[in-house]
């Protein structure tokens, strides 16, 4: 691990301070039926609509693991270029709670399915490297609903059995900032891979974060863990609160209380939940219901081969391919959607051209409309379309745009937009001439001020273009005045 | 014994040839159960639930299926069943034995009963069981203690028909049914067939499906069913097992025609005689019983060959780490929210407590208490898996003996059936010890049986057991065969309980011929 940039560093009383985080992420599995039983495993429905015998713990029911969840999890470590591990072996964690029917949690302690890996996180000035300690299945547990009645609690189980993926990173994030971008990156990589929908508000995906701080180059201090942070901006306030309340407390002369924290959304705050003396002896043992999870080298491949592109690979892809900038490729790879797109409108097109476009003014229009890309109110087609009208000298950026606005408000194809509203570009240097002739005419006291200072060129550009309707074309423009105002091409 | 007796008094298979024969009806035979329920239960107290309109109805659907063609009689037709109340049967109270499933009545009926429906069974009721099959005695049901239809010679004194099938037990020895569903995690079948003078097997774990019964220790538990014959345990076997995509742990492999088998030819056979279960203070007579079963098999044939099981005096305490560890997290899941018994409490933890201290009883407590603190952080090396390498030291010394023998015999229990209550202030140890020779069997997933060997001095039931490689449940039961067939079946004893209760008026009880069981004997020597 490299040193802690200066930028991360957090200055207390007695110095800076490095701020030490890793993170358990918890990911829904994107699967029809929950993992050891086949009630749905869909979000939202009526209270208990998604439950079975199994679900609800009844006498005698037995859980049957989903294949599904186990390729999902496969398919997950994969992503994150990780050791699967042939052999895992589901545990349960046993604790009472009346959301949790079996009174344990099926889960994987000892043998997890799933080892080792990296994931690469890129930020704007820099990127670096999170390990990932393992990945392994387990249940959601039901919801208590303590709302609905004065002097009862109720329970919906809808939720429970539902296959959660739990992502150990290692301690390996250095600041807020890195903490977002680590889980933002995770979403990517799980939401190509279609292992998990990335829905943090419907809570499909939640993180643990554990926070410690230290000087530099001191051991690990201890660390705090904040519970169940469900928004990546959530993520980032939890980090910067409890990294200077924890900094706080030691410049103060205490010593942090190794402890599970809440993070209160309203204050911005963590507040103490229970300490490491309160917590639970879990009584990890192995389930005796579930068989060892055994999965054979070609299963594994075959998952393998038909896994998607990743985000790594096709940013470096789009880089080679499209000549795109780390930053662009970056920015284009950003979901599945976005990178299928913008190589639906590069393909045999300028591809710097098509990605100015993209993150420019579609982006923007897709901001300002509200809309994901998946149901864009621009097409692919509709904006290659474009491309070509402008790389043809058709139409000019400028014009494009116009056509930009007109498409997004009214529909239509650009060609024919531009031929039904005469926005062709003038090309035909005869007619330019005449507007040019004429604006060197009327504004003598300019024509004179450019002789001394050529930049002023940029008026009569301005002033041609204005009598053209933004018709004529830039290029043409330019060199005929130049050559008409003897102003030299700048070198 | 008379010479007539009453259906409810054949064997199964004897019932069933008589059933396609179209000698008897599934709806006498079935009226004759209920009538001897009737008019033995209030003594015996072996069924808590008597389903009378849904055996007749069975009855009288499996009557018009055996009225036509014997291709459309099942392999159980028109058979009246106890079922014990581990298994959840649909719409149909199932307890477990305890009180803190209170009046559960589960909305699915578990795979090996369903099994038997689908061969065509008619269902009794349910039988009494220890609480949550946590018992040698069934003296820790909620529900009452179930009472052996035997007595010592000259005695008035109630005995214990064994545990935790006691319910099953009890019935099948009494002829309340033709034969009843049991399960065995330590010995719950076994034991409590050598006390009532049945026959019971628990095949290898995996062959009959769990999905639907009350879980105890579920590495340990397996269905099977106890009989008044070894056929009749053959037929019920073949019915309940079945792989099941509904139990993880259920085992595809096929299971061959066990009634068939019995009929192979059993000389050269090899018959191991483990040194280790010659326990101290074992009973002159238990010895006596063991050597006869050495001598039997001798004459029959079969070569005797001295074995060793070197880690067998360490299965009792590993079975009792084992066993509670895996109930205390089964057992979690009885905690007032969902179904069974719900006493209410200030907030939610007292809620748990307080349904939980007047839900289970003292034995399922200790058990509980016994297995969270071996899972506790800093014990569970020390204990839990220490059992469990224990448990594979006893898988490995079988299947060592399994190289050069087919079957283990050893006595089933240290003792016969003990009096009702008598071990009420002795130390719980000397209960488990009822168990000694059976855990093995549990720990290591081995199929074992207890056939009848003789009685004891005192006019007592003692069995032999005999344990298989996995899977071998045919020559298991093989090797019971010759068994039963020197010893002769146990008759039902007179029926002392009967006395007491009111006879059942209306129908007249049709009588047949009794097997002749010294006939019997004489035909094998042929």
């Amino acid at each position: 691990m490299a040193d802690t940039r200066k930028e991360n560093l957090i200055d207390g009383a007695t110095g800076p301070w490095e701020v030490i985080v890793g993170m358990e992420v918890h990911a829904q599995v994107l699967s029809n039926a929950k993992l050891f039983s086949g009630a749905s495993a869909a979000f939202g429905g009526e209270p208990n609509s998604h439950v079975s015998l199994v679900d609800a713990a009844m006498p005698g029911m037995l859980p049957v693991i989903n294949v599904e969840c186990v390729k999902q999890a496969i398919r997950t470590g994969l992503g994150l270029k990780a050791q699967i591990n042939r052999r895992s072996v589901f545990d349960r964690k046993n604790y009472f709670y009346p959301d949790l029917p079996q009174g344990y949690q099926i889960s994987q302690f000892k043998f997890p399915i799933v080892g080792e890996g990296i994931v690469t996180v890129d930020l704007k000035d820099y990127s670096f490297d999170v390990g990932i300690e393992r990945l392994h299945l387990e249940q959601d547990a039901g919801k208590s609903l303590h709302d609905q009645d004065p002097d009862h609690s109720y329970v919906d189980l809808n939720r429970s059995g539902v296959a959660l993926m739990e992502i150990v990173s290692k301690p390996d994030i250095r600041s807020s900032e890195e903490a977002k971008a680590y889980i933002t990156k995770l979403r990517t990589i799980l939401r190509y891979l279609g292992t998990c929908d990335g829905n943090m508000e419907e809570g499909s995906l939640r993180a643990d974060v554990n926070v410690s701080v230290r000087k530099q180059g001191a051991p690990l201090g201890t660390r705090c863990e904040i519970k169940n942070v469900n928004s990546i901006r959530f993520i980032g306030q939890a980090i910067e609160y409890e990294a200077r309340r924890q900094i706080d407390v030691i410049e103060d002369g205490g010593t942090i209380k190794q402890e599970t924290r809440l993070f209160d959304a309203k204050s911005g705050k963590t507040r103490s939940m229970r300490s490491k003396e309160e917590a639970h002896d879990y009584r990890y043992f192995p389930d005796p219901d579930l068989l060892p999870l055994e999965v054979s080298e070609a299963f594994v491949e075959d998952l393998k081969t038909v896994l998607p592109e990743l985000p790594d690979e096709k940013r470096a892809r789009f880089m080679s391919d499209y000549a795109l900038s780390a930053y662009d490729a970056g920015v284009l790879i950003s979901d599945r959607a976005s990178a299928d797109f913008y190589e639906a409108v590069a393909r045999g097109r300028d591809p710097k051209l098509a990605a100015n476009w993209m993150m420019g003014d579609f982006f923007a229009a897709l901001n300002k409309t509200g809309k994901d890309i998946t149901e864009s109110p621009i097409s692919a087609a509709q904006l290659g379309e474009l491309i070509d009208l402008i790389s043809s000298d058709v139409v000019s950026g400028r014009i494009a745009k116009e056509v930009f606005e007109i498409m997004l408000e009214k529909g239509g194809m650009p060609g024919e937009i531009v031929e039904e509203r005469g926005l062709k570009q003038v090309t035909d240097t005869g007619a330019i001439e005449k507007v040019v002739d004429e604006i060197i005419a009327a504004n003598p006291k300019q024509v004179e001020q450019v002789q001394t200072k050529p930049k002023t060129l940029g008026w009569f550009v301005g002033q041609v273009m204005r009598a053209t309707g933004g018709k004529a074309n830039p290029d043409a423009v330019n060199a005929l005045l130049r050559q008409k105002l003897q102003v030299p091409e700048e070198v | 014994m008379s010479n007539t007796m009453s259906l409810n008094e054949l064997t199964l298979s004897e019932a069933r040839d008589k059933l396609r024969a179209k000698e008897i009806t599934a709806t006498e035979l079935t009226e004759a159960c209920l009538s001897a329920i009737e008019a033995g239960n209030d003594a015996l107290k072996a069924y808590l639930v008597v389903t009378a309109d849904k055996a007749l109805e069975q009855a009288k659907r499996s009557d018009e299926r055996l009225a036509k063609t014997s291709k459309d009689a099942r392999a159980l037709e028109g058979i009246p069943l106890g079922i014990k109340d581990l298994f959840c049967t649909d719409g149909i109270r199932t307890t477990a034995g305890s009180h803190i499933l209170g009046n559960f009545e589960p909305p699915y009926e578990s795979t090996v009963t369903q099994n038997l429906w689908d061969a065509g069974a008619v269902m009794l009721g349910k039988l009494n069981m220890d609480e949550f099959a946590m018992g040698s005695s069934t003296e820790t049901s909620y529900y009452g203690q179930t009472v052996n239809p035997w007595r010592a010679k000259g005695s008035t004194e109630n005995l214990v028909p064994g545990g935790s099938s006691g319910g099953s037990s009890s019935a099948v020895a009494a002829g309340l049914c033709m034969a009843a569903t049991a399960s065995d995690t330590g010995g719950s079948i076994r034991q409590p067939a050598a006390f009532t003078g049945t026959v019971g097997i628990k095949p290898t774990y995996g062959r009959c499906s769990r999905y639907g019964m009350v879980a105890f220790a579920s590495s340990l538990d397996q269905a099977g069913p106890i009989t008044r014959s070894i056929k009749d345990a053959a037929l019920m076997l073949q019915a309940m097992a079945s792989y099941d995509l509904k139990d993880s742990t259920s085992v595809d492999r096929p299971l061959p025609d066990l009634e068939k088998a019995l009929t192979q030819k059993f000389k050269g056979l090899r018959i191991g005689v483990p040194k280790e279960y010659r326990v101290d203070g074992m009973s002159k007579e238990i010895e006596a019983l063991w050597e006869k079963g050495i001598d039997i098999y001798r004459q029959a044939g079969a070569e005797i060959v001295d074995i060793s099981l070197p880690h067998t005096h360490a299965a009792l305490p590993a079975y009792y780490i084992v066993a509670p560890a895996e109930a205390s997290s089964n057992l979690a899941r009885y905690d007032g929210v969902r179904y069974g018994l719900r006493e209410n409490g200030r907030d939610i933890v007292d809620m748990y407590e307080e349904t939980r201290s007047h839900g289970f009883g003292a034995e399922v407590k200790r058990r509980i208490l016994i297995g969270t603190y071996v899972l506790s952080a800093g014990y569970y090396d020390a204990y839990y898996l220490k059992a469990q390498k224990v448990r594979s030291l006893i898988k490995r010394d079988f299947d060592d003996a399994f190289e050069t023998v087919d079957v283990v015999l050893t006595p089933t229990t240290p003792t016969p059936a003990f009096g009702l209550g008598s071990k009420k202030d002795a130390d719980p140890v000397e209960m488990y010890l009822n168990d000694i020779f059976t855990v093995t069997v549990n720990m290591a997933g081995l199929p074992g049986l207890s056939v009848p060997g003789g009685l004891s001095a005192e006019g007592l039931p003692l069995g032999l057991q005999l344990i298989g490689k996995p899977f071998d449940e045919a020559t298991v039961l093989r090797a019971g065969q010759v068994i039963e067939d020197a010893v002769g079946r146990m008759p039902i004893p007179d029926a002392w309980w009967a006395g007491a209760a009111s006879k059942p008026a209306g129908k007249a009880k049709k009588k047949v011929e009794a097997a002749d069981a010294p006939e019997k004997k004489a035909k094998r020597k042929k």
